[in-house]
């Protein structure tokens, strides 16, 4: 990661207000190609707003976003989507009562090659549910027994599993997770990290928030220190200690210049 | 902040704690009660619901009302009857699916045959080109709402119910609030009573009004089965933020459920002009209540995203039958009424039963 490199994704001044509360505080951000970068910050600190302004889940009120250093302007999460960021919320955003295949395919299913496809636009079940079973047992959640039962069926962490495995399947320029192991154990968490660290060597930048800080020390290339709804500063994990990074976010140690 | 500094050694106690809970999950499966087991199986299949009361009412009546109502011509008399609530009732399943609700579907379609009338009788233009502009007037009145529900934002019923006073009101203008009587019809555009037709068959009278019903709800089926743009009706109505973070743009989708919807209701019109063997203003004023009555027993969930479009289907036939039964059996027409009550309740606590296993 050279000085010279162009960000894969690039925020300033982003500004959200809801009311009088400022969720983003004209806001910087980076992800550099290829590289895993940690956001950690105090519940309430405005990362998921920032993610949400990212991925078109929300317009931010001022600011610009580049993806690949052009200028964007996300008005739907789609046409993130479409742009090649892929995001899971911390809502995780699945249908409950839709099936665990349904829901990975959702807005971008396969329609059946023959006629019935092309004229009645009939879906292809069976190369969407054989894709979903691909991509789950990839994730080590092939405990799932039926890739058709519904969403609402599964525990919190299966349905993690699942809103990562929709991500890591389609993301092709960004994926952005936020939270991604904060309902899972620890076999789960770490296939959630393996999978983090194979999307790395896909060539995938990843954008990880979580409040697991031994997590987020292991994976990331670099950590984004989120406080008070901006960036307080940019760490590489080999220079500070775990309990510095976290008296920065609270506010305890002034952030140095990075 | 206590939570923060916990975040170093506590996650593992968290971690610990979902380890635990797995087995936990897997021994309350193993251990669901015949009753667990009942609530499993509805859930799974929310049709079987309405679909075991209507053969139970159909074998009920026929001890109770004898081969009078047993007949195959009865039978297909009660398919005749609901022919047309049965069709609203498909429009009215649509907009329940996401979670909304229509009380513009007996205007649209009593609006929609009117113009038709209007068009093909008074006007004396040509009845296929009278018929298709009924049907562009029903999806311009979907559409509407469809506005009115996703870009300004109004809850379904306000906007449906303002909807239903200014179609209506329209509707009494267009015609004078005077029918069109079948003999007019019959002289100037017979098109128009085409599915009042009739056809025998093995002892039953068959109208074309009954195909159609089977015919709209087969292409909704497939449609919402089948098709993206049905697991994109279902995702909205079952939490539509969610859909939208997905990637759904719920607002198309809304919008096309709408203007469907009031297709639907056109070409019910059509339908009821030859039920009724006459273009009547002020038939069916009791259709939104009635469409919803189908869609309710038929186990669709008023909170949406849920039930089987064949559910509403047998609700209208359940409907059907028990107004027939209890006609033949010679009961007073308020038993009709109050037992009808009584199943839209009994269907409702049952969907609320069988939502609580997700809980
Ligand atoms: N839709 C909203 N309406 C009003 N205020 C909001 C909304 N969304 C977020 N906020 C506020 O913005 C601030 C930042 O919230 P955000 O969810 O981004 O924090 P976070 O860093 O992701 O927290 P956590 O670690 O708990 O997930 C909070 O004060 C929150 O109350
Ligand atoms: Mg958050």
């Amino acid at each position: 990661m050279t000085s010279a490199a162009i960000p894969t994704l690039m925020a300033r001044g982003l500004v959200k207000r809801y009311g009088r509360v400022v969720a983003i505080d004209s806001a910087d951000f980076d992800l550099m190609p290829g590289e895993i970068l940690g956001v950690i910050g105090d519940n309430g600190a405005g990362k998921s707003s920032l993610i949400r302004a990212l991925s078109g889940a929300l317009r931010p009120d001022a600011g610009e976003i580049r993806l690949d250093g052009e200028l964007v302007s996300f008005a739907s999460p789609i046409e993130a989507r479409q742009a090649g960021i892929e995001t899971v919320y911390q809502t995780l955003a699945l249908s409950p009562a839709l099936s665990i295949s349904d829901n990975m395919f959702l807005g971008r299913e396969i329609r059946s090659s023959g006629l019935l496809g092309k004229l009645f636009h009939q879906l292809d079940r069976k190369a969407m549910a054989d894709i979903a079973r691909k991509k789950l047992s990839e994730l080590g959640l092939l405990t799932i027994q039926n890739i058709q039962q519904p969403v609402e069926t599964l525990s919190g962490g299966q349905r993690q599993g699942v809103a990562v495995a929709r991500a890591a399947a389609f993301g092709s320029k960004v994926i952005i997770l936020d939270e991604p192991t904060a309902a899972l154990g620890v076999k789960e968490s770490r296939k959630v990290l393996d999978l983090v660290l194979k999307v790395r060597a896909r060539g995938v930048p990843i954008v990880l928030i979580s409040h697991n800080m031994p997590h987020v020390f292991e994976v990331a290339d670099r950590i984004h220190i989120h406080r008070l709804g901006k960036r307080a500063t940019v760490i590489k994990p080999r220079d500070v200690s775990m309990a510095d990074a976290v008296a920065i976010m609270t506010g305890a140690l002034a952030p140095m210049t990075a | 902040m206590a939570d923060k500094f916990d975040g170093l050694p506590g996650y593992s106690g968290e971690a610990a704690l979902s380890d635990t809970d797995a087995p936990h999950a897997r021994f309350d499966i193993d251990n669901v009660g015949p009753l667990g087991r009942v609530q499993r199986f509805l859930h799974a299949f929310p049709t079987m619901v309405p679909l075991i009361v209507l053969a139970l009412s159909v074998v009920g009546f026929g001890l109770f009302a004898g081969s009078k109502f047993f007949s195959p011509y009865n039978m297909s008399l009660i398919v005749q009857q609901v022919s047309i609530i049965g069709v609203l009732a498909v429009a009215q399943s649509l907009i329940i699916l996401t979670a909304g609700i229509d009380l513009s579907v007996a205007a649209t379609m009593v609006l929609s045959s009117v113009i038709a009338g209007h068009l093909a009788v008074r006007l004396g233009i040509n009845a296929p080109v009278s018929l298709l502009i009924s049907f562009a007037c029903g999806t311009a009145i979907g559409f509407l709402n469809g506005f009115l529900v996703t870009r300004i934002r109004l809850p379904p019923f306000i906007a449906t119910l303002g909807t239903w006073n200014v179609f209506y009101a329209l509707n009494l203008y267009v015609s004078g609030a005077q029918s069109i009587r079948g003999a007019e019809i019959d002289a100037a555009a017979p098109m128009l009573k085409f599915f009042g037709e009739n056809f025998s068959l093995f002892g039953t009278q068959i109208s074309y009004g009954s195909l159609l019903l089977v015919l709209v709800f087969g292409i909704l089926w497939y449609a919402l089965t089948k098709t993206a743009w049905g697991r994109h009706v279902y995702a909205v109505g079952d939490d539509r933020e969610a859909a939208e973070l997905a990637g759904i743009r719920t607002d198309r989708v809304l919008i096309s459920v709408y203007a469907v919807a009031g297709l639907i209701c056109a070409i019910a019109g059509w339908s009821a002009i030859g039920r009724v063997g006459a273009v009547s203003p002020t038939s069916f004023f009791e259709g939104n209540l009635q469409s919803i009555t189908a869609v309710v027993i038929g186990g669709i969930s008023l909170f949406g995203g849920r039930g089987s479009i064949l559910g509403p289907l047998i609700g209208a036939l359940i409907v059907g039958v028990f107004q027939s039964g209890l006609r033949i059996a010679g009961v007073d027409v308020l038993w009709q009424l109050f037992a009808i009550g009584w199943l839209i309740i009994i269907a409702v606590s049952v969907d609320q039963w069988i939502r609580r296993i997700s809980a």
